[in-house]
């Protein structure tokens, strides 16, 4: 890791351009991590990037952003009764150890592979991972909308129901989330990898809030709400550790949470006015775009490797440049459905109380 | 009397905390050099970093929040009925 001297000639001159990009990036990414709990590293990183940011350096600040916009945003969905805290402290603890081991393979691979590996190892974790879990997670919801049972209350799938049934003496531990009891020995390994995947490709909760709804059988508003307090957790620890090596910029963190409040605190607002299942549905969407971009640059680092015939600078510059316009597309595209779903929950919600209000009843 | 669901819009908490917010960043921004400075020398310093996005995040989400109210964009009043 760069040592603090050096960090401290990393820092960049910020322009007005900057100033207002971070600002913006950092509202959209808000607003998708208020709705869903995670959400707009994998843009703000590579941005910063591209702004002349150190790797290191754009990974730290944009942690320092996410640690107090988390709380910020599970203060909020708590004083809706969305979050569990007990849940997202227990997760939290074992997803900074994966966060750890996460960064450990990731510089062993780095130091065995150099750049291009590294990279590649990032692109393959992010296309496996979204496309089983991301798939799994749109195709329930497309299920759920079709089948008409959108507004029930959600149940638990077979596999949540077995894990609340299994009963391990001393380790048993009531979630409200869950109405229930079960053995927290079923949450670590689901923390450690929120963790590994934080740690890789800096977005946990593609993997903690599937978990908490499939795995462990909270509802869906829950989970997405409880990933934030994981998401405190995390981005403390990890914040601390690189603000160690003086790697934090603390202005374009600072500048990120500027907008990042804006969003995160209209994208909880919008959970009180939608179908559960529409959690799913944003979460699902950003996934699978995700995917489609960082399988785009898999050829770039295989191809860096010497592993599969080198590649025309043209078709790098080409591969990269549409990777990022898709993962931009990607949380723009998550951002539009959060609003809509507002807009469209804030009409029925006024009908409902207009009607109430004829009816006499309010 | 005519029963009125119209709340008080917080202005004056929105207008004190977006006071105290914009104060903090033109602090912050006005002395990048030597806030760059001292937060980038790690160890104990780290501390620094990590207090100031507290603080930032205490102040500035207030104003947010009074923000959205004030524009009239708050949290459902009940749970939807099923339809």
């Amino acid at each position: 890791m760069h040592d603090a001297a050096a960090a401290v000639s990393n820092f960049i001159d910020l322009n007005l351009i900057h100033l207002l990009y971070l600002f913006g990036v950092g509202f959209v990414g808000g607003l998708v991590s208020g709705f869903i709990g995670s959400g707009g590293a994998f843009v703000l990183t590579p941005g910063m990037m591209s702004m002349g940011v150190p790797g290191l350096m754009a990974v730290a600040s944009n942690m320092c952003h996410k640690f107090p916009k988390a709380l910020v945003g599970a203060i909020k969905r708590a004083k809706y009764g969305q979050v569990d805290v007990k849940l997202g402290l227990i997760l939290g603890v074992s997803a900074e150890a994966g966060v750890l081991y996460g960064a450990h393979i990731q510089e062993r691979i780095k130091a065995a592979f150099g750049d291009a590996g590294s990279n590649l190892y990032v692109s393959v974790a992010f296309v496996v991972v979204l496309a089983l879990v991301g798939g799994f997670v749109l195709r329930d919801a497309i299920r759920e909308y079709r089948s008409g049972n959108s507004n029930e209350e959600e149940k638990a799938g077979r596999l949540a129901r077995w894990i609340q049934s299994v009963n391990i003496p001393g380790t048993m531990v009531y979630f409200k989330s869950l109405n229930t009891r079960i053995s927290i020995l079923f949450t670590i390994p689901l923390g450690f990898a929120t963790g590994m995947l934080a740690a890789t490709i800096a977005v946990g909760g593609f993997i903690g809030v599937p978990s908490m709804i499939y795995v462990l059988g909270a509802p869906s508003i829950m989970a997405s709400a409880t990933e934030l307090v994981i998401a405190f957790v995390m981005g403390l620890g990890g914040s601390l550790k690189y603000a160690m090596h003086g790697l934090v910029d603390i202005r374009l963190s600072m500048i990120i949470l500027a907008g990042s409040l804006f969003g995160i605190q209209l994208g909880a607002i919008g959970t009180t006015y939608v179908k559960p299942f529409m959690i799913k549905v944003v979460m699902g969407v950003i996934m699978v775009i995700v995917l489609f971009s960082r399988g785009l640059m898999v050829p770039v680092y295989l191809s860096q490797l010497g592993l599969i015939q080198k590649l025309g600078d043209n078709t790098v510059t080409l591969l990269k440049t549409v990777s990022f316009a898709i993962m931009v597309l990607a949380l723009l595209l998550g951002a539009f459905i959060v609003l809509r779903a507002i807009w469209h929950g804030r009409r029925e919600d006024r009908l409902l109380q207009t009607e109430a209000m004829e009816h006499g009843k309010i | 009397m005519a029963y009125s669901s119209v709340k008080k819009k917080p202005v004056g908490k929105m207008l004190v905390t977006g006071i105290l917010s914009i104060g903090l960043y033109a602090m912050l921004l006005s002395n990048q050099d030597k806030v760059n400075e001292i937060f980038g020398k790690g160890g104990w310093y780290a501390l620094l970093p990590i207090a100031t996005a507290f603080v930032f995040s205490f102040i500035h989400g207030m104003f947010t929040g009074h923000f959205w109210t004030v524009l009239g964009i708050e949290a459902a009043k009940k749970k939807k009925e099923v339809k």
